[in-house]
């Protein structure tokens, strides 16, 4: 990929994060903000890529090994976190008189 | 273009789409748990990808499955665990505490890249080569590393294990941050030129730099700088898309940050701040206490649990107005036992739901949810508000500057403009606090000192728990 359309694809990229939330009732501010920041653990490709391509370079595969950790920390706490607390909205009403 | 290629690109654009659908859907109630298991599902989706690809061409070491699982594993299981066993109440830290690894993750790949060029692969994958490459690592780095250190400095201030230091709110702060801005740019010339041992003086400068901005900001702004940070890990992201050369990685992280910008936003607006004052007028205590002192109460007047349950009996309609206070003391559940008792005396009751109630947007309506309190109870505060003067009892528990109707009236107050519950026009409003001390802003609350306002000093728990033996004795709630 040339540098100039990976400036395209950030670009759009940012319109599409930018249009993506309007109205966001106060109740999902915390999950929405949870969530997203489950996604922002996307960096786990990049380590990915790190240690497929570090060839045997033992310090490299370590640095990538920790950097996946601390992704993947990232992400499946994120999302279970956002999972937790939407959960509690879902729940059924209960006791209604 | 060979079939590898191919089918990563398809599952690439796939798992974009999904992402952008995920965060949509988090933004509506209905849609938002579906949208959250979508947006997991898009980010393993992306990780198949990229395995199948790297099978698929270069093939992958044995040695780099070893480490890859070895990470996986540990972050993962440390990730679930913490998920799981972290309360309610602390959710604000725990963002912020996952927010900082994924910043740390993005710093790190930047910084394996730049120690070790690596060289000889299929695709010529010598990151140095050229000034597009360094630049990508730098930002990678700096933002990465603010992120980190910044987060972690929220989680431990929400925590409780940092206190604000008294020197971060003079203006020497400024002078400070300056020059830790100004030294990540001379690091990140000096990068640029080729000295790569200046990276070390980037991961230092910026980690410093992260602390010195997040240090003086007070409790109350802390969501806002969670959120701002949270934004910041998705051009980490993007940063780190760069380096390793991946769209999926730029479009993602652009995604979360440009989204993250607009969510501070919207916080910001709902506590009438302004991004501005957030980020560099210090704690609101500081001001206020220079600004108005008139601080003192001169007419308080403090009642018994008793009272308080005979006037609530007579009730008619009741709001609960919870706050931090009641996160604190865990006792939305015994909150729940009292409403339920006053619900089966045919008492009305609601709850009045401030945006920014407890120390996160929406951090009560997790609470209240928690302890299985009726979705449709739980009143937005336009919703509510034109209902206080035909209200009887009003319980504020455990919240303060929300309730401030210096907000209203006094133009010099620094809370002036936020939006407030008008709780002082209903009949009676009890207080349940445990002291006289002011909220977050450290500002008086004339609520306070109003007639048809009184006080029960104690712990939230203790004090409902009382109330619902008063209501026992008063045959409330038994048929």
């Amino acid at each position: 990929m040339s540098f100039i359309s990976l400036l395209w694809v950030l670009l759009l990229g940012s319109l599409l994060g930018l249009e993506l939330i309007g109205k966001v009732p106060p109740t999902l501010h915390t999950p929405l903000m949870s969530g997203a920041n489950a996604i922002s653990g996307i960096t786990m490709l990049a380590a990915l890529t790190l240690i497929v391509k570090a060839e045997g370079n033992v310090p490299l595969l370590i640095i990538g090994s920790v950097s996946l950790g601390f992704a993947l920390f990232n992400v499946v706490g994120g999302f279970f976190v956002t999972d937790r607390m939407l959960a509690m909205f879902s729940r059924k009403p209960s006791n209604k008189k | 273009m060979n079939l590898p290629v191919i089918i990563k690109f398809v599952i690439d654009l796939l798992a974009v789409l999904l992402l952008a659908l995920g965060i949509k859907g988090l933004s509506k109630v209905k849609s938002a748990r579906d949208a959250n298991r979508l947006a997991a599902f898009a980010m393993s989706l992306s990780v198949v990808g990229l395995l199948s690809y790297y099978l698929g061409t270069s093939g992958i070491a044995i040695q780099s499955w070893i480490w890859i699982i070895i990470g996986s594993i540990i972050g993962s299981l440390f990730g679930a665990i913490l998920a799981k066993k972290v309360p309610m109440t602390s959710m604000p830290e725990t963002v912020a505490l996952f927010n900082g690894c994924g910043g740390m993750s993005s710093l790190l790949v930047a910084l394996g890249v730049a120690i070790f060029p690596i060289s000889g692969g299929q695709e010529n994958f010598d990151f140095f080569k050229s000034l597009i490459n360094e630049v990508s690592i730098s930002v990678s780095i700096f933002v990465g590393a603010i992120t980190f250190t910044g987060s972690i400095v929220a989680m431990a201030k929400l925590q409780g294990w940092l206190s604000t230091p008294g020197w971060t709110q003079s203006k020497v702060r400024h002078f400070v941050n300056i020059v830790f801005a100004v030294a990540s740019l001379i690091a990140f010339f000096d990068l640029i030129n080729g000295n790569t041992s200046s990276i070390w003086l980037l991961v230092i400068v910026s980690s410093l730099l992260g602390i010195g901005v997040t240090l003086p900001i007070g409790g109350a702004d802390m969501p806002v700088v969670i959120s701002l940070l949270n934004s910041y890990s998705g051009i980490a992201a993007a940063a780190a898309g760069f380096v390793v050369d991946s769209q999926l990685l730029i479009v993602a992280g652009a995604m979360v940050g440009a989204a993250g910008l607009i969510l501070t936003q919207v916080m910001c607006k709902g506590m009438n701040r302004s991004l501005v004052s957030v980020l560099f007028g210090g704690s609101l205590s500081a001001q206020s206490t220079a600004s108005s002192g008139s601080g003192e109460y001169t007419n308080i007047t403090s009642c018994s649990v008793e009272e308080c349950a005979l006037t609530l009996e007579a009730a008619n309609k009741v709001i609960i107005v919870p706050g931090y206070g009641l996160a604190v003391a865990q006792a939305q559940h015994t909150l729940r036992e009292v409403t339920k008792k006053l619900e089966q005396n045919g008492i009305e009751v609601v709850y009045a739901i401030h945006p920014v109630a407890g120390r996160m947007p929406g951090h009560m309506n997790v609470l209240l949810a928690e302890a299985d309190v009726p979705y449709e109870q739980l009143k937005e505060m336009d919703v509510v508000n034109p209902d206080f003067p035909a209200t009887d009892v009003v319980l504020v528990l455990g919240a303060n500057d929300v309730v401030n109707p210096q907000a209203k009236n006094d133009s010099s107050s620094p809370l002036y403009g936020m939006p407030v519950l008008d709780v002082q026009e209903a009949r009676t409003v009890f207080v349940i606090k445990r002291g006289m001390s002011a909220g977050y802003s450290g500002i008086k609350n004339d609520l306070f000192d109003l007639p048809n306002t009184s006080m029960v000093f104690g712990d939230a728990k203790k004090i409902l728990n009382d109330l619902i033996g008063e209501l026992k004795d008063l045959g409330v709630g038994e048929k």
